[in-house]
């Protein structure tokens, strides 16, 4: 674990979060700790609500009700939806990571892969070209593509690759918090499987933080550290990952885990 | 066609109180890209029709004007736009930059230092100078409100990446008294220097995108670099063919069928005024080419 | 008396199934034994008693309904029934160690990188861990061929003796053993109980279920019943 807030306490601090789009309910009434090292996956099936909770919390979306306190790098605990603009995206593009579901999201499809990754450092003043073509290529080689890659754009890359790319632009700037979206969703299994492992082994290494959105049980267990199972907006069972896979209570938690197919 | 029939050099006063607002901020605000309500002109959209609307806006009866582009007093566009002055507000009109007040140029600054009192207007064709990589015009603009302008560098990586330099040759953008990014309109990046510190007032007008935005006088403006890849200007190999000027722009002109070529000074108005003064060139004794520099306007106009 | 470095009381655990109408499964109640330094308490008891749940419920893998999971780690004593799941991974991290029956295999890690793990997380520098990962695999006959590879492909009792490898790696003060030496051969059988001599000498406190009566027999300092425990059908 890294970082001051490693002793300070949680690194991020939800509560009572509820996000309403007119009269259905996004998620209700949510609250959660993080701490500094810890990933958190949020399971549940489609229209459970946890693609909301996911940008409410990375102030993508403004909740209805609700406080989400982050402890910025000075150790202080922020309401993030009462930051600044500036503050705010600041924070995003430095401390904290968002990669999405689809790569073509996150990523500037008609600049170098090189340039997608030097993005974040030049947006923080970084202004040596060699430096940053360094460090880029050094970060496609953490992300397992080749250097020669380095100034063709993502265009001509392939899901998982591209997937990766997104990865590495979004860790450059060493930050304490990501976020992921379904991060294996799209790819066929044995991209998942490497990309998987690539992620766990990034998050052991830097001492990430992460918040990881899936549907996939698979996923959750072998990346998070804890769990929130989702159902009709409301959190219905949480713990630790193993704990609510190996034993789960609630009900729907039950059939969500003996509905994984087995090999 | 009557100038009576006209107001003053074509817009109504309140419109032209309306661009004069706009300036003014512009020129409290350097660099930063104030909307207007652009007008419909009598000619369209490319042709310059922002920079016509700021030299309406500020001209009077006792200025004098001069209208380039490319550099050259005598193509279309630099004589349709004097005509048009002309016409609608008599004033006089000069090609000599010395003795101009109010200056139009599409994709040049004169060669001549500035001086100040005198205005500089540049016919811009797009004011964004963050556009071809962040398409979206609300997060171009929360971008510039926050100064995010890290995908300004992004872009010259980009161009180190794929050419080993920075291969923007025109409009490279440009921080204005070290807060906005600004695009300095299609002109040549040799340019870029004059615009720093430059005693004359300098205003942009995009007529199409309603956009107008000012350096005033004595403003650092500072070409965006790389610290181990600087800013730097065009070389040229020869002097003008005509007038032997050094360190200034020049055109490429094809002089025959066979692939004869030689380089004349951009500026026809500083390559006049040296030959008047005496300075020969390679070519000087060949046909009159005075105009030939016009010949080469070729990029698409504003 | 020796100090002790866990203490169950009064534990119970049932399964509610809802898929099958809510049907009440209990499992054990009033499981109640501690373990000090430098013991091994082996459960015992027939098949289906339970003694799986209580590791599991000790390591935090099952939940616990009822009763109290003391770990005395070197920070504090924690509870393991009411503990916050991140003071449960902490104490992974640095005072559980556990060896399930099953090595789950992450994909395209190697197997000395495997072993290594837990002693890189409890701080140790590379070279160290990998020298004491080296020695575990060679003490259990893992060929040296093999250490570079991921032990997805490898035979169950090579996985086997990869998965005691890593749960005997790591130097924490309570190990639990959920039959390391089940399809095991006589000669690494030994190296198993040689592994658990160690760690008994060294302080560790072992709990432990073993099949087999002669292993049992040569590591067991305490032998807890389990059937003992058994949990009155509900109605």
């Amino acid at each position: 674990m890294t970082g001051p807030g490693a002793k300070g306490g949680p690194l991020l601090r939800a509560s009572g979060i509820t996000k309403f789009y007119g009269d259905r309910v996004g998620c209700r009434d949510i609250g959660f700790e993080l701490w500094p090292g810890e990933v958190l996956a949020i399971v549940g099936e489609s229209g459970s609500g946890k693609t909301t909770l996911l940008n409410c919390l990375a102030t993508r979306v403004v909740p209805t009700a609700g406080v989400i306190e982050y402890r910025m790098r000075d150790g202080r605990m922020r309401d993030l939806h009462a930051l600044s603009d500036a503050e705010r995206r600041l924070l995003m593009r430095t401390d904290w990571g968002f990669v999405h579901q689809n790569p073509i999201d996150g990523l500037r499809m008609t600049v170098s892969a090189g340039g997608n990754v030097g993005e974040r450092l030049m947006a923080v003043g970084e202004r040596h070209y060699g430096h940053i073509r360094e460090t880029a290529t050094d970060w496609l080689g953490r992300v397992e593509i080749a250097a020669d890659r380095v100034d063709d754009d993502p265009r001509s890359f392939s899901g998982g690759m591209r997937q990766r790319l997104q990865i590495a632009r979004n860790l450059v700037t060493g930050p304490r918090l990501v976020f992921m979206d379904e991060p294996t969703g799209g790819l066929d299994v044995s991209v998942q499987a490497r990309l998987l492992d690539l992620l766990r082994g990034l998050v052991a290494d830097l001492g990430l933080s992460a918040i990881v959105v899936t549907h996939d049980l698979a996923v959750a267990r072998l990346l998070s550290h804890r769990m929130l199972v989702m159902k009709g907006g409301e959190v219905i069972e949480e713990g630790l990952t193993d704990q609510v896979l190996d034993d789960p209570q609630a009900a729907y938690t039950q059939l969500l885990v003996s509905s994984i197919l087995q090999v | 066609m009557s100038a009576g029939a006209y107001n003053f050099a074509y817009l109504d006063e309140q419109t032209k109180r309306m661009i004069r607002r706009a300036i003014l901020k512009a020129i409290a605000i350097p660099g930063y890209q104030v909307p207007f309500a652009s007008r419909e002109m009598p000619m369209p959209y490319g042709w310059g029709t922002g920079g016509v609307q700021v030299t309406a806006a500020i001209i009077g009866p006792d200025d004098v004007l001069k209208v380039i582009d490319q550099g050259s007093d005598d193509t279309t566009n630099a004589v349709s736009i004097r005509g048009f002055f002309v016409k609608t507000s008599g004033v006089a009109t000069t090609t000599r930059t010395d003795a101009a007040t109010v200056i139009q140029t599409r994709h040049r600054i004169p060669e001549t230092p500035l001086a100040a009192g005198q205005i500089l207007v540049y016919q811009v064709p797009i004011p964004e100078p963050l556009r071809f990589l962040e398409p979206r015009e609300t997060e171009t603009r929360t971008m510039h409100a926050l100064e995010e302008y890290g995908l300004m560098h992004v872009k010259l990586y980009e161009d180190i990446a794929r050419h080993g330099h920075i291969a923007t040759t025109y409009a490279y953008p440009v921080k204005v008294a070290g807060r906005y990014v600004m695009d300095p309109s299609p002109t040549p990046k040799f340019d870029n220097p004059k615009m720093h510190r430059s005693p004359a007032l300098q205003l942009f007008g995009a007529g199409r995108e309603k956009r107008i935005y000012a350096i005033p006088p004595h403003t650092d403006v500072v070409s965006l670099d790389f610290e181990d890849h600087p800013f730097s200007v065009q070389e040229f190999d020869a002097p003008c063919a005509l007038c032997g000027a050094e360190g200034v722009f020049l055109d490429e002109v094809i002089v025959d069928d066979a692939g004869g070529r030689m380089f004349v000074c951009s500026d026809s108005d500083h390559c006049e005024e040296r030959r008047a003064a005496g300075h020969e060139g390679t070519l000087a004794g060949a046909p009159a080419w005075s105009g030939a520099a016009a010949a080469a306007a070729t990029e698409d106009a504003s | 008396m020796k100090l002790p470095r866990l203490e169950l009381f009064d534990v119970a655990k049932s399964f509610t199934l809802h898929l099958q109408g809510g049907l009440r499964l209990p499992v054990i109640a009033n499981v109640s034994f501690a373990a000090a330094a430098g013991e091994c308490v082996v459960l015992g008891g027939p098949s289906g008693a339970g003694k799986s749940s209580i590791l599991k419920m000790v390591y935090g893998n099952y939940r616990c309904e009822r009763g109290e999971i003391l770990v005395h780690a070197d920070t504090g004593t924690v509870d393991i029934v009411t503990a916050a799941p991140r003071e449960i991974i902490e104490l992974r991290r640095t005072t559980l160690g556990y060896v399930s029956q099953f090595l789950r295999v992450i994909p395209r890690v190697s197997t000395l990188d495997l072993v290594k793990e837990p002693l890189i997380e409890e701080g140790a520098d590379e070279a160290a861990a990998e020298a004491r990962a080296g020695e575990l695999l060679a003490a259990l006959n893992v060929p040296a061929r093999l250490w570079r590879l991921p032990p997805a492909t490898f035979s169950g009792g090579e996985q086997q003796r990869v998965n005691i490898a890593r749960g005997f790696a790591a130097e924490r003060p309570i190990l639990l053993l959920d039959e390391p030496t089940a399809s095991l051969d006589a000669a690494n059988r030994d190296a198993v109980v040689r592994l658990i001599d160690e760690k008994k000498a060294a302080g560790t406190a072992i709990v432990g279920i073993f099949h087999d009566a002669d292993v049992r027999d040569r590591v067991a300092d305490v032998v807890v019943d389990v059937a003992t425990f058994a949990a009155e059908m509900a109605a």
